[in-house]
């Protein structure tokens, strides 16, 4: 008698512990009728909504309507809209340039070495870190690794600049283990490197975050099955831990390949000087010095509308190849 | 250790990689950022031989003195100050109201408008139409401009929507609605007092976001005394002006160049105290806020 009126006597505190499907499955039943009383009663949402819809439609869908400008001669005078039709003409000058292979390849290689280099990491940390049973240490672990995150890209390019100068920390300490100094900063195909490896360490903690949560969600009990039946703690790692967040890892493949072309502007810009160039010059980059500074803003708007598409293409091609390889993807 | 002696010999192999290699990371992350304060409050000249590698000798406040005599940097920092306070300002304004709105499963066409959404997260107009755009706005060159850009992300859009879905008990909107209560009431006096998490998340995010914040100032400011911190960073970081040349007197100009690393160790304390402080305290909220989008991302 009691157990039974229990639940109904407390109904808030009962349900705050359900989960949030259940409270959805329960709004969606609902939400069909009469959609005129509705509308009277929720037309304050679309209030609520309202500073957002001006931002995006400001800044992201305004801009869009300023694609065209890659088909066109801007002139000031004549606006965006009255500026002449001319086509093609601004990809072929970019594809005919003599910058063009060379542009593409460093944005296409940069972004591919992150990826390889960089996907992996925060993946390994996160099983590593699985296993460190010492709660302090563990906690200072990723105290410690996650801080990067949060130094502004400025900083971390100064540091990284300061540090392997000639006479910075690193050649210091090669010099105390009796190593000759390196000229980090002097050969330009090292650029390469050095924006690639600083990334990863930079984004090791961070990007682990959401492994972690993954790998303490999983069963205990599968883990003492497997003790049982004798499996050392690596091949636990291997057959219980690495499946349990492959949906994880794929879903953020399909992200990161959307960004294939987007590689970071600041860090590039930042890291980039007269002698690296031939490495550092990136797509984005180009577009900024030769319309920000160089004014030729439909020149530019072509590239960056380039830039979008092949992204685009990338995006939509990852997500297909996921969907049938794993079943798991974006839509 | 009884522990230890029972562990099979592999285990024991696995285990003493596993904590070599968490230890070693977390000091290769560590040790760069303790060499910047120490190298800060160190002599130039021990620093550029070398001897100073693990704790800071002859210690001095030179580089300091420097820099709190640039008035450049205060300058910078008095703009981010005022851009990331204004700028999370707007950006909970923006982010919380339109994040519960499209939680409600009531709100007729918040599919389309999450949709509209996603679609700008893959696809913009690129650097110059916006550009133009922000010009026709007349907000280029003002200070509006580098509070209103980065005010919204749609990620953290989605991140604010995941967790009202999850936390809101349907019982309790019916609960109000019942007493009558209005959806504005509701949200103000019911949603916001719970969602105490979501916000500290959310202010943390932008506020972090506005604070390094280096590529707006770059493209739409080009006054000086409108430039926020990270700009004035960059011309003493990464171009090398780590002084004013028109501050100084040419004798105290060689005396600068001497020192000029060291002002550069100092200027990344400086710049990055309020968020190293701030950091240890406020971890949980930014891993928590990963976690939440994590559930949909």
């Amino acid at each position: 008698m009691v157990d039974e009126n229990l639940p109904a006597r407390i109904p808030i505190v009962w349900s705050w512990k359900r989960s949030g499907m259940e409270n959805m499955m329960k709004k969606k039943k609902r939400a069909g009728f009469n959609s005129m009383r509705m509308l009277k009663k929720t037309w304050v949402c679309y209030l609520f909504i309202l500073p957002m819809v001006l931002y995006v439609v400001l800044f992201s869908y305004l801009p869009m309507y300023g694609i065209q400008l890659a088909f066109k001669d801007y002139r000031v005078s004549d606006g965006i809209w009255g500026s002449a039709w001319v086509g093609l003409k601004h990809f072929k000058t970019f594809f005919e340039s003599w910058q063009f292979k060379n542009m593409l390849w460093n944005t296409l290689s940069l972004s591919l070495y992150s990826l390889v280099a960089g996907f992996p990491m925060p993946i390994i940390f996160a099983l590593i870190l699985n296993y460190v049973t010492h709660t302090r240490l563990k906690k200072t672990a990723q105290m410690i690794t996650y801080a990067p995150h949060f130094i502004s890209t400025v900083v971390y390019c100064g540091m990284i600049l300061i540090f392997l100068a000639s006479d910075g920390i690193v050649n210091q300490f090669l010099m105390l283990l009796g190593m000759e100094p390196a000229g980090f900063l002097s050969k330009p195909e090292n650029f390469r490197h050095i924006y690639v490896w600083s990334g990863v360490l930079q984004n090791i903690g961070w990007g682990s975050i959401m492994y972690i949560s993954v790998l303490t969600s999983v069963g205990p009990e599968l883990h003492e099955a497997a003790t049982v039946d004798g499996a050392t703690r690596f091949q636990r790692l291997l057959y219980i831990d690495l499946p349990s967040i492959v949906p994880t890892m794929v879903i953020m493949l399909i992200m990161r390949a959307g960004e294939i072309m987007d590689l970071g502007f600041e860090k590039a810009f930042l890291l980039q000087n007269s002698v690296n160039l031939d490495y550092s010059e990136i797509i984005s980059t180009y577009v900024y010095k030769i319309g920000i500074q160089g004014g030729q803003f439909s020149y530019s708007a072509a590239i960056g509308l380039f830039n979008n598409v092949i992204n685009l293409l990338l995006l939509v091609a990852v997500n297909r190849i996921a969907r049938k390889v794993s079943d798991v993807s974006l839509w | 250790m009884n522990k230890w002696k029972r562990l099979d010999h592999r285990d024991r192999i696995f285990l003493c990689i596993v904590y070599g290699i968490v230890i070693l990371l977390s000091l290769m992350i560590l040790y760069p950022l303790w060499f910047v304060v120490i190298a800060s409050i160190s002599s130039p000249d021990l620093v550029a031989s070398g001897q100073v590698l693990f704790l800071p000798k002859q210690i001095t406040m030179e580089g300091y003195k420097y820099i709190f005599r640039d008035t450049r940097i205060w300058t910078g920092y008095y703009n981010t100050v005022r851009y990331t306070l204004a700028g999370t300002l707007i950006a909970l304004f923006i982010t919380v109201p339109a994040g519960y709105a499209l939680s409600r499963t009531d709100m007729a066409g918040r599919g389309i408008v999450m949709k509209l959404l996603i679609v700008t997260k893959y696809f913009s107009g690129g650097l110059i139409p916006t550009y133009l755009v922000v010009k026709g706005l007349h907000l280029v060159n003002t200070p509006y401009v580098l509070m209103i850009l980065g005010s919204f992300n749609v990620f953290n859009l989605i991140l604010c929507r995941t967790f009202f879905v999850n936390t809101m008990p349907m019982e309790l909107q019916e609960a109000a609605e019942i007493d009558g209560c209005s959806i504005t009431q509701y949200f103000f006096r019911v949603v916001i007092p719970l969602s105490k998490a979501i916000l500290a998340i959310m202010v943390l995010y932008y506020a972090v976001g506005h604070w390094n914040s280096f590529f707006n100032g770059l493209i739409y400011v080009t006054d000086n005394k409108l430039y926020p911190l990270q700009l004035i960073l960059r011309d003493i970081l990464i171009t090398g002006q780590s002084v004013d040349p028109t501050t100084l007197d040419p004798e105290s100009l060689e005396l600068m160049r001497q020192i000029a690393r060291t002002i550069k160790y100092g200027v990344i304390i400086v710049s990055s105290l309020p968020v190293l402080v701030l950091y240890p305290f406020v971890q949980k909220y930014f891993v928590k806020g990963v976690m939440i989008g994590s559930v949909k991302g």
